[in-house]
């Protein structure tokens, strides 16, 4: 069923992945023969032809895997896999460590509505249903036809060896079906790598001790305007729903 | 409440800030009794050390009385009037650097453990008053200090022994245990 999915999620996106690779491939194959052709001729010429040639096919080759529509990532967590399953099969706890979603509200046993911050405030909705699962081990979802953006996921649960804990690790995959829904869908994938990790950080913090450290709110001395410029501008700490961004640069002295 | 704060390089103020509050359920506000300024606080003075911003309060070794406590705290762990000193790693108690009495590894307490990744690497728990990297809470030379973890860090110590034989224990002595036992 994942398999399918990811599939499905690699046929929608196929012309410009197509392409693309096409160009990609024809970089690695030129500048290799390049290289190869400057190597064979043993002077200045043929040395500077071959590092051309070469460094052109290396950038190519390591470009292409930034390409992936899906973004993953692990962590070891100190509890059960028994505990990690049921706190996440409950999808309502989610956004309670994924930051960029503001609610998921569970419609029936299989199906979820979420809502995650979008572009300007906007929120972007969608329904999810599980697709599948085995207890205390793996949950899949997809993204319902009708919804705003395509994005599907799977979170496996794994017991780590010499009682370390559970390996939880996570797949989101971010379909381009067309439109706006694939604009919306590539607000979602960017800085995506780096969310996940937080993310799951947050989620291991709250597993563990019941809470998520933070420094938000906390009393300081005056802040510069460098740094009330730097703390709306920070991807990590989004501002809160409804807040105002004069109040937040006039109140300099509120920023964590 | 007063605090010394960072205010740039070699510029350093005692301003008027607001009073700490509670912000998370195992956190502890404690009133400052004594607090040091340790060697390694000339490095933010000198401005060394990166992410630090304008107006971080300072201080890491500080120890005083608990007037405030979360509702996730245990009154057997701790309880408005006791007397506490506050180590200056944040450790969560919890994780698996902590279960192994590896407090300054702790995995958990620090919120900006990824400017500290960047640039060695690993982070190191979160500490009071030292930069952005190790978390950037608020320091104890001040007169209130919140306190997260408050049932795992702070050591309670008994009346009648002065602050200044006590004090030591925040960072200085450990310090100097840790050197030796390392020797």
């Amino acid at each position: 069923m994942v398999e399918n999915s990811r599939t499905r999620m690699a046929d929608a996106g196929r012309g410009k992945r197509r392409s693309m690779s096409r160009q990609k491939w024809g970089a690695i194959i030129g500048g290799s023969a390049l290289a190869l052709y400057g190597i064979t001729r043993r002077s200045p010429l043929g040395w500077a032809l071959a590092a051309g040639g070469g460094t052109m096919a290396v950038l190519a080759g390591t470009r292409m895997r930034s390409q992936e529509p899906s973004v993953w990532t692990s962590l070891l967590v100190n509890c059960s896999p028994e505990q990690a399953y049921r706190f996440w099969r409950d999808f309502e706890n989610l956004p309670r460590f994924m930051n960029r979603l503001q609610t998921v509200s569970v419609l029936d046993n299989r199906r979820s509505r979420w809502t995650a911050n979008g572009p300007m405030g906007q929120p972007i909705r969608w329904d999810a249903e599980i697709t599948e699962e085995r207890e205390n081990e793996f949950i899949a979802w997809r993204s319902l036809p009708g919804s705003d953006v395509q994005v599907n996921g799977e979170v496996r649960f794994q017991e780590a060896p010499a009682g370390r804990g559970t390996m939880i690790s996570a797949r989101i995959e971010y379909g381009s079906a067309s439109g706006m829904s694939r604009a919306l869908g590539q607000f979602l994938r960017k800085g995506a790598n780096f969310a996940m990790r937080q993310d799951l950080r947050r989620l291991e913090a709250l597993m563990e001790t019941g809470e998520i450290p933070t420094t938000e709110g906390q009393s300081h001395g005056p802040r510069d305007m460098v740094t009330g410029v730097m703390r709306v501008m920070d991807p990590t700490r989004p501002i809160p729903q409804g807040s105002n961004l004069k109040d937040v640069f006039a109140a300099r002295r509120s920023i964590a | 409440m007063k605090a010394v704060c960072y205010m740039g390089v070699e510029k350093m103020s005692v301003e008027t800030v607001r009073d700490p509050t509670i912000l998370n359920p195992r956190d502890a506000i404690v009133k400052v009794t004594s607090t040091c300024i340790c060697g390694s606080d000339l490095h933010l003075y000198d401005g060394l050390v990166p992410t630090m911003e304008q107006g971080d309060i300072m201080g890491h070794e500080f120890m005083g009385e608990v007037v405030e406590v979360g509702s996730g705290i245990q009154p057997d762990k701790l309880k408005v009037g006791d007397r506490v000193v506050v180590p200056f790693t944040i450790a969560c108690g919890n994780c698996f650097f902590c279960k192994k009495e590896l407090w300054s590894c702790c995995n958990n307490s620090n919120p900006n453990y990824w400017i500290a990744e960047e640039m060695m690497g690993h982070s190191p728990s979160g500490l009071f008053g030292y930069t952005h990297m190790t978390g950037g809470y608020a320091g104890g030379q001040a007169q209130y200090a919140r306190v997260p973890f408050a049932d795992v860090g702070p050591l309670k110590v008994p009346e009648g022994i002065p602050d200044e034989k006590l004090v030591f224990l925040t960072d200085i002595f450990p310090t100097g245990y840790f050197g030796a036992e390392n020797a």
